[in-house]
């Protein structure tokens, strides 16, 4: 079980109530797909992925960046039990979407520079140590039920 | 993955804005990095401290600023301009060459809190390839 000192979890809870959904979740999933291109292979329904222009003005990629990061919602809600609340998505992404769990990371690296972007020297280096750990959780919560 | 013409000059556009707060910069990657990543602090386990603000960290936050100021003049052949340093890493210091990309994370995390505008996904996709070329060049001597 990980273990969170008092700073980790107030800090995740104080991310989380800033955050602004509507922003950070596409702008995190957008630089993603631009950053690293072969994530787009995942969105092939999501209409022209182009080049960055195409990307940054499609809406389904915005939509979807929102539902990503609320996906972050029930770990932040449960952070002791973040591995079982991540079972079904973890084997929803392995055995219908196949994506290859080493994007998650990546993803997460685009979040916390979509935070950075937001936030500024607010994101100090001991919240961003807090945030990217919690993110690591996730992810490695997300590639736990893989085969 | 190599640098296009458009990469390059983005690099030195943004290395421009840079220059004057190289120190700083330096500092905050590296303060980033070792407070993100706690195990990279076994390479500095000779320093007093490895806090944010140590003056240990200020220092060499400095240097490896100049180290990459170096890789970005020579940009069109970082392999050959990177030779000395990647000897230096792989039998000096002998730096697992899995955390080049730690410590780049972290440029790039300083980066986007200085340019929160101007850091576009664009400009961030060109300073990845920079920083990656870089460290593949920087792992170029280790076998």
């Amino acid at each position: 079980m990980v273990e969170w000192t008092e700073f980790e979890r107030d800090t995740i809870k104080d991310i989380f109530s800033k955050i602004d959904y509507d922003v950070v979740g596409p702008a995190a999933l957008t630089r993603c797909l631009v950053v690293y291109p072969w994530t787009r292979r995942y969105f092939g329904n999501f209409g022209a992925l182009y080049n960055a222009e195409g990307i940054m003005g499609n809406e389904m990629v915005a939509n979807h960046g929102k539902k990503v990061l609320h996906g972050l919602d029930r770990a932040v809600k449960n952070m002791d039990h973040i591995k079982e609340s991540y079972c079904e998505l973890s084997q929803l992404h392995s055995d219908q979407f196949h994506v290859d769990p080493d994007n998650f990371r990546l993803l997460a690296d685009c979040l916390a520079i979509a935070i950075a972007t937001q936030w500024g020297s607010a994101f100090t280096p001991d919240i961003q140590a807090a945030f990217q750990k919690f993110l690591s959780v996730v992810v490695f919560s997300l590639g736990s039920q893989y085969h | 993955m190599s640098l296009t013409p458009k990469d390059k000059a983005t690099v030195k556009l943004f290395w421009g804005k840079m220059s004057g707060k190289s120190e700083l910069i330096g500092a905050d990657a590296l303060s980033r990095m070792l407070a993100v990543y706690p195990q990279t602090k076994i390479y500095f386990s000779h320093w007093k401290s490895c806090s944010p603000g140590s003056p240990e960290v200020k220092k060499h936050g400095k240097t490896i600023m100049m180290g990459i100021g170096e890789a970005v003049t020579k940009m069109d052949d970082l392999e050959r301009g990177l030779l000395t340093l990647s000897e230096l890493h792989a039998f000096k210091l002998r730096v697992d060459p899995t955390n080049f990309k730690l410590l780049s994370l972290n440029i790039l995390v300083v980066m986007a809190i200085m340019f929160p505008l101007d850091f576009t996904p664009m400009a961030h996709l060109a300073v990845d390839k920079f920083l990656c070329a870089l460290a593949l060049a920087l792992s170029e001597k280790y076998r």
